[in-house]
């Protein structure tokens, strides 16, 4: 027997994935605004569903209320945008702002378990709205547009966004997939697999829930200021919006939870039916909403989970696996 | 004498709390579930009754008993088919469940009755209008003391039928430890199945209160869920008269921020929820590590 992480498949895979990410880097010189804009989209949907599963899948912290850290990103864009900091910058002090508000949340929210962490988070994302709702500075209740971004062409400010998109994505993406790697992410697999047994072995659970927390505080940060960057209009009904919690839930749910192929995935389907039915509305709704509950019920590790599981596939490792070995190598 | 005014409508809207709470607390205290789905079924309950009353012309609080029935039957069928199955999988499965029973139940109701908000508090007659001054600053409304009193006869209700019905021993044992209670007997699937159609059938009246007292569309029901929610860890959560002093509690928080600034209404009862939940999952721990 051996122990093995690496396999040909996932080592081309792994090389794929860093090839794509590459090409995707030349997208803005390729192809017309609009098409940058959706891609933009797609990147936002494949980090919040990266961090919603960081949280869920490996921390087992349900949170119905990560849009807390959008509309924090998003807002403090406008903020620091309007104290004369220029646009892009504003947006990294933005991120770095819901980043470390979620340290002093996580001190808090963290003693909570299960249900009253999720509507607790719930409750703290709608007391932010409410506040951003009581400040006339921050547009009030009717919202506000970022206007500063102006000063860029459309194409140019596509582009810059674009950017951003992919670097934030791959940055945190990168530290999920390296944190999970590491000997930190042995620990945290095993919180995911059995929090108490986790604890018994001596794994300080607290702390690696709250650095995968702060993570997604972060990481949820930025994709807020993404969707203020993209979107150029924020108001606090749809940006502390707890829809944002629901398509995360259907990502991670249809993805595979716990999971780090999975996210990804779901990202992607949200993506496609999303071009798909344009017009939205509640049928669509309806359908989502029905799909995650179904997928909670019939199928909890999601379509990658499953294909895991029945293919012994690994695409993007993070784990080990336990292999027999060859009989020629047996030998040596 | 207006903060004794705004004390009074309080504990009106905290009695409104408390039975939406009910539900919530009775599924707690029974099956350890949190429904998240809770609010939006109360106000399945209000569009229910809405249809009945439109249709026949009847008193909204006939077309309710008229609804019951159904609402039961629905308890019924949400534990069969989503609580049942979730329940064997891990604490975060009835959670991601109810939340997409959630997004599909709202969404439904959007599709049937459009997003138009709606209201019955002119179908309900006199009870909705009429109040008595007390005194200048001081005005009791009839349809707050009804719903006070309907609230504390539900609690005083439930408390009877836990403590002295052969159905109420039986959930009690359930909640106490199910795997005992099937020893002795006790088929556990059944109890939470009475559990969850109670559950329902007391969100449907909390429904109605919220159709007669003020204003519901199909997306009024994540609202509710909060303030129901946070009602039952005011009080604390597994106890029935705490999710009735919870409501109160909430009700009041509210009535006084709206006191200061009615655009701090719904805040300060979060506020008072989140205090709550750090004094007794925070403070005591927090000191205790400084104590060392």
């Amino acid at each position: 027997m051996r122990v093995q992480r690496w396999t040909g498949t996932s080592r081309a895979f792994t090389g794929a994935t860093i090839a794509i990410a590459a090409l995707l880097g030349t997208v803005p010189l390729l192809f017309e605004a609009d098409v940058v804009q959706r891609l933009t989209n797609l990147l936002i949907l494949v980090l919040l569903a990266a961090m919603w599963n960081a949280l869920a899948g490996y921390g087992g912290l349900l949170s119905v209320g990560q849009q807390a850290f959008i509309g924090i990103g998003a807002y403090g864009t406008v903020f620091f945008a309007g104290l004369g900091v220029s646009p892009y910058p504003a947006m990294l002090l933005a991120t770095l702002v819901a980043g470390v508000i979620s340290v002093p949340i996580s001190l808090f929210a963290l003693r909570l378990r299960a249900a009253q962490f999720a509507i607790g988070m719930w409750v703290i994302a709608e007391v932010i709205s409410i506040l951003v709702r009581l400040d006339q500075n921050l547009g009030a209740g009717t919202g506000i547009s970022l206007i500063q971004l102006n000063q860029y062409a459309p194409n140019f400010r596509q582009a810059y966004t674009f950017w951003l998109a992919l670097g934030f994505t791959v940055i945190f993406l990168s530290a999920l997939f390296f944190l999970l790697r590491s000997p930190l992410g042995v620990s945290l697999q095993a919180i995911r697999d059995d929090e108490d047994a986790a604890r018994s072995l001596g794994v300080h659970v607290a702390a690696r829930k709250r650095l995968l927390f702060v993570l997604a505080g972060f990481g949820c940060g930025a994709a807020g200021v993404l969707i203020g960057a993209n979107t150029l209009f924020i108001e606090p009904g749809s940006i502390f919006s707890v829809q944002w919690s629901a398509y995360m839930i259907f990502m991670v749910l249809v993805g595979g939870l716990g999971t780090f192929e999975g996210p990804i995935l779901g990202a992607i389907l949200l993506f496609g039916i999303q071009t798909t039915f344009t017009q939205g509305g509640p049928w669509y709704l309806v359908g989502l909403g029905a799909t995650a509950a179904l997928f909670a019920l019939a199928l909890p590790r999601g379509i990658w989970g499953t294909i895991e599981e029945r293919l012994g596939l690994r695409l993007l490792p993070v784990g080990y696996r336990v292999v027999e070995m060859k009989s020629e190598e047996r030998t040596v | 004498m207006t903060i004794v005014n705004a004390v009074v409508q309080g504990i009106f809207l905290g009695a409104f709390y408390a039975v939406l709470a009910c539900g919530l607390s009775i599924m707690f205290g029974v099956m350890r579930v949190i429904n998240l789905a809770h609010g939006d079924i109360a106000v399945l309950g209000a569009y229910v009754v809405f249809v009945i009353v439109q249709s026949t012309g009847m008193s909204p609080l006939v077309a309710f008993v008229v609804a019951l029935p159904v609402m039961i039957l629905l308890g019924y069928v949400l534990q069969l088919t989503v609580l049942e199955r979730s329940l064997k999988s891990g604490i975060l499965t009835p959670l991601l469940a109810t939340f997409g029973l959630s997004i599909v139940i709202q969404n439904l109701l959007l599709i049937s009755f459009s997003p138009d908000v709606r209201s019955l508090g002119g179908n309900a007659g006199a009870i909705t209008t009429s109040s008595w001054q007390v005194t200048g600053g001081l005005s009791v409304s009839a349809l707050g003391m009804v719903i006070l009193v309907m609230a504390v006869l539900l609690f005083g209700a439930l408390q009877l039928f836990l403590s002295s019905t052969r159905a109420g021993w039986m959930m009690r044992a359930t909640a106490e430890d199910a795997d005992a209670a099937e020893l002795v007997g006790i088929d556990s699937r059944g109890v939470y199945a009475r559990a969850t159609a109670l559950a329902v059938a007391i969100a449907a009246l909390g429904g109605l209160f919220l159709a007669i007292r003020s204003v519901f569309d199909p997306v009024s029901g994540p609202t509710q869920l909060i303030f129901a929610f946070e009602a039952v860890v005011i009080g604390g959560m597994g106890s029935l008269w705490g999710t009735l002093l919870g409501g109160l509690a909430l009700g009041v928080a509210q009535t006084l921020g709206a006191h200061i600034n009615p655009e701090y209404s719904a805040l300060t009862g979060h506020l008072l929820f989140l205090a709550v939940l750090i004094v007794r999952f925070g403070g005591g721990r927090l000191s205790l590590r400084m104590a060392r």
